[in-house]
């Protein structure tokens, strides 16, 4: 059971990739930001006057920037990148009104600038992944509702009958962003800038937790695993590996991924049958995940001579894998007794960043290594550079979690000893904040790696769109196949 | 390819984007339901009634204002674990109830520094206000930012008066009175603190946001006397 993204013969169809090109742009733009305020945290946590002194810039103001920034800047733009590319490819049908996607692009960013400019004022709703004030969330709702709009405008007027998987994908996300987004952040406004919630407490955490891993779900899993469907078919040019096992795996992860939520809370105030719940349904989505995962992999049967060359192959081999890795880790960390060590400490950030590094930002690097060329119609024009980033990168992600994972479970431990006596071996926190020093530089060296790879890419593609690169082709600058 | 036309799956589903769209927000709305509403259905603010759990001061919720915009969540937790090693280095571990009128939630993910759930009354106020200032003064090797313009800036009562009436519109049952004598509250509170730093030797007046901020750390933890402090 196989089936390729686009299989019938391109028709002379005017697709809009001038949209494609700007969100590329702000796709790089906002990761260097993003990863530079990420290396930033990083250095204040080994060394704090890295804090500066100044209100604006202390840990606890540039923390949401980095998160949002990176989510929500350089992932949606990723994403949306995708879409806009490969949505009216598939669908045989250009963007239903371009004016939307316009948009959509600066509405996006008008957000994204105001973000950048809130949170280090301090102006915040005060939810881990959900702290634009009030105003902001509302630009959020209008603006998608006009993606939306267009999105299922392209999807009405489309010219193939059959919906193809990366297209089930984007709609899961399309639709429940808006979901978890506007329930939970409904409050009431005490100024301009300031709201509070109308849910209070446990009910507020739960909420919220319930949006926060769904926006892993459903903001930077489902449309990534949308983005694989298209873009890694293409570049190893060969047929996805099973339709089946797409449906499967599709319907399996929308059903179950909302449920995983409460896992967040273990061992907290929440309901223990909430708590249990969250877990079981996290252990089973280990199934889903890996069906996507293996799809992904064996899509590229066949064509494995063909990533020891091609750097493009080697970041979606390496993208697919840590997806695979960290949904393993994901599942096993939401186990109440592995829970019960890893909570609160950095294995919880290593385990983010396999993800978002690894699996986010691999395949986005992938995608625009491969879009580029194709819509400027040159070469890369450090094509060496590319490969250098990779390995940039991934020694970088390694650096970055192995460090991770040892300062995780050495707090851990540290944090629960108790001697013969019955006392604590560590009774002062401060054990565990010297010990971690060392771990700390390890990550800050990692994730310098990693921001270095990404402003290459960054330099590598401005020297390409300004005509660095050799041409590919005189012809059309998409030579889709 | 052709063969695949025909499956079923196809013809019912992936050729019908509407029955598509529908069925995935079925799908996300099951887990969604199931988990949340009873939520709704066991409020704890019977239970915080009966434990007399008041809603927060003018002068603690001023202080909670200043926790959420310097984003003390990122680095520090409110929950402490049903575990011994967390109950011998914090205190009894945290009830929902304790949280009833907390808008947000501030439990926290993640502890670069120790959880604060029972810090009230843990400190005199004087080591908080010196803490806050260069956290390295009372505790060495502290990777904590300064905060010396907490020690400076001040509150402003309006400001605080717009807090509580939107706490109110959301449900926490402040009455007009306590909104409307909002500045004499802050001023009596304040008062409190500023003659217990004087103790120690530090000048300060109740208007500014380290009185407000030490209100709410002091009061954290300390609504059910038998649960407050930690061996440590």
């Amino acid at each position: 059971m196989s089936n390729s993204p686009d299989s019938r013969p391109t028709s002379p169809i005017q697709y809009d990739d001038g949209i494609v090109k700007m969100f590329i742009g702000a796709t790089m733009l906002w990761g260097v930001v993003g990863m530079l305020v990420g290396v930033i945290l990083a250095l204040q946590l080994a060394w704090w006057p890295a804090n500066t002194g100044l209100p604006y810039l202390t840990f606890g103001r540039l923390r949401p920037l980095h998160t949002n920034a990176v989510i929500f800047a350089f992932a949606g733009n990723a994403m949306f990148t995708a879409i806009y590319y490969s949505m009216p490819r598939l669908l045989k049908a250009p963007m239903w009104s371009a004016a939307l996607s316009k948009f959509h692009f600066w509405g996006w960013q008008a957000i994204i600038v105001s973000a950048a400019v809130t949170l280090p004022l301090g102006l915040t709703q005060g939810k881990e992944y959900a702290e634009l004030i009030w105003p902001i969330d509302l630009a959020i709702a209008v603006v998608w509702v006009a993606f939306a709009i267009n999105f299922f405008g392209t999807i009405q007027k489309r010219q193939v009958k059959h919906l193809y998987v990366a297209i089930w994908f984007y709609m899961s996300f399309v639709l429940t962003i808006p979901v978890l987004h506007i329930v939970n952040n409904l409050a009431i406004p005490a100024t301009l800038t300031r709201s509070y919630p109308i849910y209070t407490g446990m009910t507020d955490a739960l909420i919220q937790w319930w949006y926060g891993h769904n926006a892993v779900a459903f903001f930077l899993t489902t449309p990534f695993l949308g983005m694989m469907y298209y873009f890694l078919p293409k570049a190893a040019d060969r047929p996805v590996f099973s339709y089946r096992l797409s449906i499967i795996h599709f319907w399996a992860l929308v059903f179950l991924y909302i449920w995983a939520g409460p896992h967040h809370l273990l061992y907290s105030a929440l309901p223990d049958w909430v708590q249990t719940t969250g877990m079981v349904f996290s252990v089973m989505l280990i199934a889903p995940s890996w069906g996507g995962m293996l799809n992904g992999l064996l899509t590229l049967r066949g064509a494995w001579d063909r990533v020891r060359q091609d750097p493009i192959l080697k970041f979606y081999v390496v993208g697919v894998s840590f997806y695979g890795m960290s949904t393993f880790e994901g599942p096993m960390m939401s186990i109440r007794a592995v829970n019960g060590l890893a909570h609160y400490t950095n294995w919880v950030v290593g385990h983010v960043h396999s993800g978002t590094l690894g699996w986010n930002g691999m395949m986005t690097f992938g995608m625009i290594y491969w879009l580029v060329p194709r819509l400027w119609g040159r070469k890369m024009a450090k094509e060496s550079w590319v490969g250098l980033h990779f390995w940039l990168a991934t020694l970088g992600i390694i650096l970055y979690i192995v460090s991770m994972w040892a300062a995780g479970i050495t707090e851990g431990l540290m944090l629960r000893a108790i001697d013969e006596n019955g006392l604590l071996m560590y009774g002062q926190f401060l054990d565990v904040v010297r010990t971690l020093d060392p771990f700390h530089w390890a990550r800050f060296l990692g994730g310098s790696m990693f921001l270095t790879g990404i402003c290459m890419m960054f330099v590598n593609v401005l020297l390409t769109v300004r005509g660095g690169g050799e041409a590919v082709s005189s012809a059309a600058p998409v030579p889709a196949k | 390819m052709s063969t695949h036309q025909e499956h079923w799956h196809r013809r019912m589903l992936e050729h019908r984007s509407t029955l598509f769209a529908v069925l995935t927000v079925a799908g996300i709305s099951v887990g969604s339901l199931v988990e949340i509403v009873p939520m709704f259905a066991q409020s704890t603010e019977a239970e915080a009634a009966a434990a007399n759990i008041e809603p927060y001061s003018a002068l603690e919720l001023a202080g909670r204002d200043i926790y959420l915009r310097e984003g003390c969540y990122t680095c520090h937790s409110q929950m402490v674990r049903p575990m011994r090693a967390e109950t011998l280095r914090y205190g009894e571990w945290s009830r929902a109830e304790e949280y009833t009128w907390d808008r947000p939630f501030q439990l926290g993910s993640r502890r670069i520094g120790p959880d604060l759930h029972r810090v009230g009354g843990k400190y005199p106020d004087a080591w908080h206000y010196e803490h806050m200032r260069d956290p390295r003064s009372m505790s060495t090797d502290s990777v904590m930012p300064n905060y010396p313009w907490l020690l400076d800036w001040s509150i402003d009562s309006a400001d605080i008066g717009a807090s509580m009436k939107a706490h109110q519109r959301a449900g926490t049952p402040y009455t007009d009175e306590q909104i409307a004598d909002v500045a004499t509250a802050l001023q009596t509170e304040g008062q409190v603190i500023v003659d217990n730093l004087a103790e120690r030797n530090i000048t300060t007046t109740p208007d500014k946001e380290i009185v407000a901020l030490i209100a709410y750390l002091q009061r954290l933890g300390t609504d059910r006397p038998s649960m407050a402090g930690g061996e440590k």
